[in-house]
Parts: C-alpha cells; sequence; structure tokens
C-alpha cells in the first residue's frame, strides 16, 4: 500500500507521455485502417467495427489451473453468447479471442500483450490465480487494458486496470468467522493452508480477526503446493482440540487432505471439529467426493444452490450449454458477471474508451447478477453478499446464512496487515 | 508443547503419529517400485511415471462407474478388479511406449528424460481431452473408508491399512519375481551385461519390454491405490513424481531393498518433522538432508557392487 499512490501517479504520467506520442501515429493509421472504425465510440483505436467489439478471454486451458479455469471460460463463453443474443453492446456483437495461459505465469504476460497490443481487445476477462494476475497486472497498466478478474483472492491490490469481481478476502473470511463464533460457540481456531501468498494473507485476516475477538488460534500450518499426505497435520488437530479448522487448502492437496481427514475418522457432520473452508467450491467438491466433504462448511459469496430467480436462469442457460451433469463454484459466477459488468459501463459511458469504461465503472450494478445484486465500488472490487454453505453428500452447499447486508470491499483493510 | 495434555492423550496421538509414518512409508514404496525397476534395471529415467500412475486412477474410475452402472450388487470388490484393470492397461501401455519410443533410446540415457517428459506431456493432455479437465471424483466401497478405533482414543485410518498391506503384497511379489523367476534372473542378467545375456541366448529386448511394462504396471496399481487418497485429474500425476524419484535416487537406483530403505528414512523423517515443524519447513529439512547425503555420497544408501 505504501507505494500505491506513487506508482499510480507515475503511471498517468507515463500513460500522458504515450498519449502525446500517440497522437501522430494515431492519425496516420485513421487514414489507413478500415476495419478499427473510430467514431465517438472508439477513439483510441480498439478493434471495434460498426458491428463487432472484439473482447479477450485469457485462461489456463492447460496445465494444472486447468482444473480450477475451465470453469470460468465457460461462464464467459455463456455471458458473451448471451449478450450477443440479446442485441449484443451499443450495437456490436461481441467477438472473443481466447488465448491460454498454460498455467505458467510468463505465458500470461506474453498473451496479454499479444491481446491488447495485437488484438485491441476492449476488455479481457481472464486469469484465476493471484501469480498470474500480478504477472499481467503491469503490462494492462503500461497498454491501458481492462482486465475483469473472477477470482476471490488475497486484497491488497487495486488497479485502475483491473476490475475484481470475486471477493477479496476480508469479505468472505470476516463474515465466516463471526458467523461460527456467533452460531457455533467456537473458541479456538486451527488455521491451514497451501504455501502461497492467498492462503498466507488470508490466515493473517483471520488470525487478526480472532484476536481480536479474543478467541484462540490453537495451530497455524502451511504444506507446499501438491502436498498429498496430510496424516501427520490431522494428529496434531486431533491433540489440539480446536473448535474450528479453518482451511485454505487448495488444488490436488484439498482431494488428499478432505479424503484423509475423513479416513482418520472426523466425521465432519458432527462439527467436532468443525470445518470452515474458504476454499472448495462445488467444482471442487467433484473431485473430492460429496461423501468425503459432507457436513463441512464454506464461505463464500455465491453456491449453486441459491434459490433466487437469477440463479435459477443462470444454472438453466449453463447446463443447456455446458451439459446437465455440470456444477458452479464461486469463480465461475464471478466470472459470468464479468462480461455484463463490462457491458453495462460501456453502455453507461457510450463508448469502448479504456479510459470512459473505468470513469463510467464504479456505481455501475447488476440486478440480474445469480448471486443476487452486485455493484461496483471506487476501488473497483464489488459489494456482495457473504454466505454460509454446509456440504452435502451430492456435492451441492445447502445455504444456512447470508448476510443481510451488501459487505462493503476493503482490499486495505486497516490493522490487518 | 504438551504441557497441557495427559499422558493417556500423548500415547495414543504417538500411536497415530507412528500409523501415520508407517503408511507414508507404504505410499512411498508403492509409489517408488515401478520406477525403481525401470530406472534402476534399465537406466531409463521415466518422467511419465506419474501420468502412468493417473491412467491407473482413470482406469479405477472407469471400473467404478462401470460397476456402479452394471453390477452394483458387488460393488463393494470392483476395487480389486480395477487394480487388476489398471495393471493391464498401464503395462499395455507401457509395452506400447517401450516399443515406440524407448528402445531407440538405451544408448543415450538423457534422451530417455526429455522423450519421457513429452510424453507425460502428451499424456496430460490426453486425459483432459478424454477426462475432461476437472478432477474426477472416484467413489470408494464403503468397507474402505472411516477408521478402525484400535482403542477409545487410537484411530487407524482403514485405507491407510489397506496401502499398508497392498505394499507389502507388492513389494514381496516383486522380490521374488527378481530373484526366483525366469523373467526376474534374465533381467538381472541383461542388466549386468547386456552382451554377454544375449550370448547365451536370452532374447533382451524381449525382457526390456517386460520390464518396462512391469515398472509401469506396477505404477498403475499405486495409480489405482492413490485414488483412496488422493486426487484424480490429468495433472495429478505430477504430485508424485519429485517425492518418487528422491525415494528412488536416495536408495542407490539399482536397488530395490535401497528404495525401501530410502522410502522408510525419509517417510518417517517427514512425518515426525511434520507433526513438531510446520508441513513447509519439514519438506525443506528433508530436502536438505537428502541432498547433504546424496552429496557425500552419489551412489544413494545402496549400490550393486559389480564389476563394470
Amino acid at each position: 500500500m505504501h507505494s500505491k499512490s506513487k506508482t499510480f501517479r507515475g503511471m498517468l504520467r507515463r500513460r500522458f507521455l504515450q498519449n502525446l506520442l500517440a497522437v501522430p501515429a494515431a492519425v496516420m493509421l485513421a487514414n489507413a485502417s478500415l476495419t478499427a472504425h473510430a467514431d465517438s465510440a472508439n477513439t483510441t483505436g480498439l478493434a471495434v467495427t460498426d458491428k463487432t467489439v472484439t473482447v479477450g478471454i485469457l485462461h489456463s486451458v492447460t496445465g494444472t489451473m486447468a482444473i480450477s479455469e475451465t470453469g470460468s471460460v465457460q461462464a464467459e463463453k455463456l455471458a458473451i453468447e448471451q449478450i450477443n443474443a440479446m442485441g449484443g453492446v451499443l450495437g456490436r456483437k461481441i467477438e472473443y479471442i481466447q488465448e491460454d495461459g498454460a498455467s505458467d505465469w510468463p505465458t500470461f504476460a506474453e498473451k496479454s500483450k499479444k491481446l491488447l497490443i495485437k488484438d485491441k481487445a476492449a476488455a479481457v476477462f481472464g486469469c484465476w490465480t493471484s501469480a498470474s494476475r500480478k504477472a499481467v497486472l503491469p503490462i494492462f497498466e503500461q497498454y491501458n487494458g481492462m482486465l475483469y478478474y473472477p477470482t476471490f483472492y488475497e486484497g491488497l491490490e487495486q488497479s485502475p486496470n483491473v476490475i475484481y469481481t470475486g471477493q477479496e478476502a476480508t469479505q468472505q473470511i470476516l463474515a465466516g468467522i463471526d458467523w461460527v463464533v456467533k452460531e457455533k460457540g467456537a473458541k479456538s481456531f486451527f488455521l491451514l493452508g497451501s504455501d502461497y501468498i492467498w492462503p498466507r494473507t488470508s490466515n493473517k485476516i483471520a488470525r487478526k480477526h480472532i484476536d481480536k475477538l479474543g478467541l484462540k488460534v490453537s495451530g497455524e500450518e502451511y504444506y507446499p503446493l501438491g502436498h498429498t499426505q496430510f496424516n501427520s497435520v490431522i494428529n496434531k488437530i486431533k491433540l489440539k482440540k480446536p473448535d474450528v479448522i479453518f482451511a485454505s487448502v487448495v488444488g490436488g492437496s484439498n482431494v488428499a487432505f478432505y479424503k484423509q481427514l475423513k479416513a482418520a475418522g472426523i466425521d465432519m457432520t458432527k462439527e467436532k471439529p468443525l470445518v470452515l473452508t474458504i476454499s472448495v467450491t462445488e467444482d471442487e467438491i467433484l473431485g473430492i467426493g460429496g461423501e468425503n466433504i459432507e457436513g463441512a462448511y464454506a464461505s463464500m459469496k455465491y453456491f449453486q444452490s441459491l434459490t433466487n430467480d437469477n440463479n435459477k436462469n443462470f444454472v438453466k442457460a449453463f447446463k443447456e450449454r455446458w451439459g446437465d451433469d455440470i456444477v458452479i463454484g464461486d469463480v465461475t459466477q464471478a466470472a459470468y458477471l464479468g462480461p455484463w459488468l463490462w457491458k453495462a459501463a460501456v453502455e453507461k459511458a457510450g463508448s469502448f474508451d479504456i479510459d470512459k469504461v473505468r470513469a463510467a465503472s464504479p456505481g455501475i450494478e447488476l440486478k440480474t447478477a445469480p448471486e443476487g445484486y452486485v455493484r461496483i465500488h471506487e476501488n473497483h472490487h464489488l459489494w456482495s453478499k457473504t454466505r454460509i454453505g454446509n456440504a452435502q453428500a451430492d456435492g451441492q452447499y445447502k445455504i444456512v446464512y447470508e448476510t443481510k447486508d451488501l459487505i462493503e470491499p476493503n482490499p486495505f483493510p486497516a490493522g490487518y496487515q | 508443547m504438551f504441557a497441557d495434555y495427559s499422558i493417556t492423550e500423548l500415547t495414543s496421538i504417538f500411536a497415530m503419529q507412528g500409523f501415520a509414518g508407517l503408511i507414508l512409508f507404504s505410499v512411498f514404496v508403492l509409489m517408488a517400485l515401478g520406477l525403481a525397476i525401470i530406472f534402476g534395471q534399465m537406466g531409463v529415467i521415466n518422467m511419465a511415471h506419474g501420468e502412468f500412475m493417473i491412467l491407473g486412477a482413470y482406469v479405477t474410475y472407469l471400473t467404478s462407474s462401470l460397476f456402479a452402472e452394471y453390477l452394483p450388487s458387488v460393488y463393494g470388490s470392483y476395487f480389486f478388479i480395477a487394480m487388476i484393470f489398471a495393471f493391464i492397461v498401464t503395462a499395455a501401455l507401457g509395452a506400447l511406449v517401450e516399443w515406440s519410443i524407448i528402445r531407440h533410446l538405451y544408448k543415450r540415457p538423457l534422451d530417455t528424460l526429455l522423450a519421457t517428459w513429452g510424453l507425460s506431456l502428451i499424456l496430460q493432455q490426453l486425459y483432459r481431452t478424454v477426462f475432461g479437465a476437472r478432477e474426477v471424483g472416484v467413489t470408494l466401497p464403503d468397507w474402505l473408508m472411516g477408521s478402525y478405533a484400535l482403542s477409545d482414543s487410537i484411530e487407524i485410518p482403514i485405507n491407510g491399512l489397506f496401502v499398508m498391506g497392498l505394499t507389502i503384497f507388492i513389494t514381496v511379489g516383486v522380490a521374488l519375481m527378481m530373484q526366483k523367476s525366469r523373467l526376474g534372473k534374465q533381467t538381472r542378467a541383461v542388466v549386468q551385461n547386456r552382451p554377454m545375456a544375449a550370448a547365451v541366448g536370452i532374447n533382451t529386448e524381449k525382457v526390456d519390454r517386460m520390464t518396462f511394462a512391469l515398472g509401469c504396471g506396477i505404477a498403475g496399481i499405486a495409480g489405482s491405490a492413490f485414488t483412496m487418497i488422493g486426487s484424480t485429474g490429468p495433472t495429478s500425476g505430477q504430485l508424485y513424481i519429485v517425492d518418487t524419484f528422491l525415494v528412488v535416487v536416495f536408495g542407490g537406483a539399482s536397488s530395490l531393498i535401497g528404495t525401501v530403505a530410502s522410502a522408510f528414512t525419509i517417510s518417517q523423517a517427514q512425518s515426525t518433522m511434520e507433526f513438531f515443524l510446520s508441513g513447509s519447513t519439514a519438506k525443506v529439512l528433508t530436502l536438505l538432508t537428502v541432498v547433504g547425503i546424496l552429496m557425500l555420497r552419489p551412489q544413494g544408501l545402496f549400490s550393486l557392487k559389480i564389476r563394470r
């Protein structure tokens, strides 16, 4: 945070210089280029014609992250198709160019450069891990692109070139902890996560909050990504007898952890200890197996089992498009919001220009969101509700609690860093 | 750290922790055995080992769906059939790979590394195309889930016991085969002196193919067993490959006893340290120790004493 205002100013200055240089070039190009139609809706040479506008989709469809990112790709394509069926954006059909980040962060950077410089994408929907987002961030800031980022993440970031459609850490964590303390009388917590930035930051926030409530953290543990043997830590948990296991284990480790937890005789439906996770969506349960995680609680903004009309329509459309046995997790829904939020901002601005879209974005609301209702905050994150779901044997969550009001996104929580 | 606990609590935790170490040991042996045969006996660095394991896991997944669909009455025993299928399918693929790729590279061991790494990428993408990028959930028969209560406070995971039993069975089987059977003797003869083995009438090409297929088949069984404790996705094989090589190299490539001894050392060290330190620190310390010992003893814990 300390360097944020400084880099932001530096960036503005850089962009100003770029614009100065770009003016003569743009004039020359405008004569030569027939496809890039320059009217008031597009003054910066984006890939916009009278009939179409091109956007980018940038996710991993190969490599280790493909497991998680597939759902986001499907959601973004569905949203784009639905928008096109309604007549597109400002009368233009959306065309997308899909690039594969291949679970490799330099590839993400390379591909985002291609989408912005060569393809002139008017917006990019993409990235999943924080590492991939951090890799493309300087490129989006340098070439002034717009990224819609779907994953719940650790916060501590705010870029004029990113709209964060997932929750930042405090939205997801504080409500979850408050709930187990109030409803389940939890007094002690065991924090367990995979060893990288998101679980570590999340647990930092959780620990701070638990301290603030005057409760106890009885252990905090991290295991390398891809770790598959959790018997030792499960024994440690048995010894310390915490009321809550607060879990942010990800990827293949997730499957190993829950299977071994169950095999070790910890029946999560008995809630002794209670498992509260912030990393297992319906997507992950597919791999874990519903019977292995039955009884655990998850704190997120979206579950497939939400019963509002928006969500019923969304789930129906999603299954029609991608198959009946598919499941929809929190991030998939957040990815689905991206194209819709972009459309709303473009229409409010009356232009595809990135700067105008950015200026129009704060305050944009989406009453048709599957999660109910969201609104973009000045800080480019979304106001959203947080829900607690109870995992069922059929792989779905039963929603047991929902915050009354929208929670304000607070990516730089004072006192939590 | 233990001041607040009673003696009984501590005893049961340490008992369970002892079992955790043994289970980890079995897992290590099971995943390393196939590689030890291929790397140790043939000198082929099989980077696709993890993908052969996951093939076994996918075969298990398919068998379980098949049983759920057509033979729900005997669903409880599908796991054994699945392991046999897993062995057959992965061994067949192993034989095919040996015939099409590996046999052309025996004189260039470093190239096998590159070729099998390429193979692992191809297989990963194949799984992704066929089974989808998401992980699949393998449903286990009920009797394999849950734990066995030894006393009020000591609980042993049943699937862990199962893996232990399976590991003993396969290790003894492989050891017997290498010592007693015709193929085993031929394999050892070829390893020790290829031209001489050929001169006495051993079909070395066939021996190579059988050995490679056997190594892959055992990887398939391991993969099948690991559906009980881990994930089944296109890239899940990558989760095991580092530990597998660690065990085999540390044990001394050409010795099965070495593999078992090294699996025991690493698993006990790791599970003990995991209990007293944090998970990531334990991993770092384990790796550091292994690196240190390998610097002093590059041939690994055990090595064959033969004249080269």
